[in-house]
């Protein structure tokens, strides 16, 4: 199984069945439509780039075109039983009202983000003085849609400042997926290339 | 608009049933004229209602009989197309209130034997999609696959939507609104004012006067004819091209391309169109307010329904911009519906609905496939 389907299959076993969800930047739908099958849920999607919003129009889902700095204040508070941003917070321009928006909205939220706190982010910067490349984070700094990396334990500083509770946090790294009630470790700061949370207000 | 209404070949559906109208008064002879394509199902499940713009009439996908031009959503409707008539019955009724055959103010009055002229009741979208009701009823059509429409179409759309929730399994509105603004109201006005200030109007009466107001109705759809445009598409059309000339002529003729284009569509459309009926159908539009008719806010409206929902919009639309659209998918989410909303990024102003663009059409398919198949059609 690869990396990214990994993610998708642990966003998924957070995911209650028959519940209303919000996918924020649903992609090609691909989260929505397995969640469909295997968790029978209710979803939507929220989409920025026209082809993919008609790939998930085309696959039956329901879809709305927009971005999640912009068009989140659509949907009224506790509108979806979770709200899903799968590696996504850190391309937004302000993950600080976005993280307000989804907890307001959700009753939970999923939210997934790679980890500048990594050790092969931090031996790439330390050892070589370069903007790190790592296969989560592959892009040159000048063209990177990463606008506001953050590590493990920023992520949870944050959601601190902003009395959001962390429930669940699970660490991926290539090795293995580690779970924790709550908060992580310190070590995942350093071992975790991808952090999952299940948080809510 | 001199062609006699009822030369026009096309189906019609005649009830003697009075027709209640919003204004309190009623309809007592209703005919609706429509085009229809493609069969009807054995259970009757693969009926869509197309509703026609202001300017527009019931012959979608087939040549217009007055203009001897093709259908004016042909390239939407029709064998292979995103409302595909292989797979669809397509019906397009001439709205009430309009000139191609169906009941409006170029109509007999039964009770005067003569035409209703400016005695025709003031009308509204609701009416006019009670009218289609109707229709659907006398085809024996209980479920419509989709209603689907554009500019005043997509007001229909709503409104069969907010009134027959269980005729309807999706509904696609598309570049409207769902009540007009100020600066929507403002452009009307500029288009009656002119019919009405044209001493041929003849205070409405101009067919016993044995004039018609031409001048009055070409101005009127040359005005509302720039709102459907845009700046850029104007530009990239017309530019400040010259008409026919190398210098300008220092006179008032049309020296620029955009304005001999502009009376060229004046003049045409004085041919396939009736005055009073601009005026009733400007109206019918004007007065349209979802909330306010049905005493509800668009969230009430809506909350709960069934319908699956696709909202386009077009981002140079200034006429029905993106921000009116997305109210009503504002709405429909706060009210738990299932809503898609594509907004279809083109330069070409309201009119780009119906014109050559191709992501609009990808979406259009996708959902409506997406529908049927749900559908089991």
């Amino acid at each position: 199984m690869d990396k990214n389907r990994t993610d998708l299959e642990l966003i998924t076993s957070l995911v209650d069945k028959d519940s209303r969800i919000l996918d924020v930047g649903c992609g090609n739908g691909e989260l929505l439509k397995s969640l469909k099958s295997k968790k029978n849920i209710i979803g939507q999607g929220l989409e920025l780039k026209q082809e993919r919003v008609n790939k998930c129009v085309s696959r039956g889902l329901s879809v709305i075109q927009g971005n999640a700095d912009n068009d989140l204040s659509l949907y009224p508070d506790l509108s979806f039983d979770c709200v899903i941003l799968s590696q996504t917070i850190q391309a937004t321009n302000s993950p600080k009202n976005i993280l307000t928006e989804l907890v307001r909205i959700g009753k939970k939220a999923i939210v997934s983000i790679p980890n500048f706190g990594y050790w092969q982010v931090r031996l790439g910067f330390a050892a070589f003085g370069k903007m790190p490349i790592t296969e989560k984070l592959s892009n040159n700094w000048y063209d990177t849609p990463n606008i506001h990396l953050c590590s493990i334990l920023d992520f949870v500083d944050l959601c601190s400042e902003l009395n959001i509770k962390i429930d669940k946090t699970i660490v991926l790294s290539s090795k293995s997926t580690k779970s924790f009630n709550g908060i992580p470790n310190k070590l995942s700061n350093f071992f975790g290339e991808e952090a999952i949370f299940l948080i809510k207000n | 608009m001199t062609t006699e209404q009822n030369k026009i070949q096309c189906s019609y559906f005649k009830d003697s049933k009075p027709l209640l109208l919003e204004n309190g008064t009623s309809i007592d002879e209703l005919t609706v004229a429509y085009e229809s394509y493609g069969k009807l199902n054995k259970n009757k499940s693969n009926a869509i209602i197309v509703c026609h713009a202001l300017s527009g009439d019931q012959f979608v996908a087939s040549k217009n009989p007055l203009t001897n031009k093709d259908g004016w959503w042909d390239r939407m409707v029709g064998s292979g197309k995103p409302i595909d008539t292989d797979k669809y019955y397509v019906i397009c009724p001439n709205v009430l209130g309009g000139c191609l055959g169906s009941t409006g103010p170029t109509s007999i009055n039964p009770k005067t034997s003569e035409q209703y002229g400016l005695n025709f009741p003031v009308i509204t979208i609701s009416d006019m999609v009670n009218a289609q009701m109707r229709l659907i009823e006398h085809l024996g059509i209980k479920k419509l696959l989709s209603a689907i429409g554009g500019s005043m179409g997509g007001m229909q759309v709503l409104e069969w939507a907010a009134s027959y929730p269980e005729s309807l399994t999706s509904a696609i509105p598309i570049a409207t609104s769902s009540r007009h603004t100020a600066q929507n109201i403002a452009f009307h006005e500029l288009g009656r004012q002119a019919i009405m200030a044209d001493p041929n109007w003849s205070n409405g009466d101009y067919k016993k006067a044995g004039t018609n107001p031409n001048k009055g109705l070409s101005i009127a759809r040359m005005t509302a004819h720039v709102t459907y445009l845009s700046e850029a598409s104007l530009t990239k059309k017309f530019g400040r091209r010259l008409q026919d000339k190398d210098e300008i002529s220092f006179g008032f003729d049309a020296d620029f391309q955009i304005e001999s284009y502009l009376r060229h569509q004046g003049l045409t459309f004085v041919d396939r169109f009736d005055a009073n009926s601009y005026l009733y159908i400007t109206r019918a539009m004007d007065y349209f307010d979802l909330e306010k008719t049905h005493k509800k806010t668009l969230t009430e409206i809506y909350e709960k329904t069934n319908i699956r929902f696709l909202i386009a919009s077009f981002t140079g639309d200034w006429l029905y911009p993106p921000s009116e659209n997305l109210l009503i998918v504002r709405a429909l989410s706060a009210g738990g519906a299932d809503v898609s909303f594509v907004n279809i990024e083109s330069d070409k102003g309201h009119d780009a609905f119906l014109l050559d663009e191709p992501e609009f059409d990808d979406a259009m398919k996708g959902f409506i496939k997406s529908v049927s198949l749900e559908a089991k059609i």
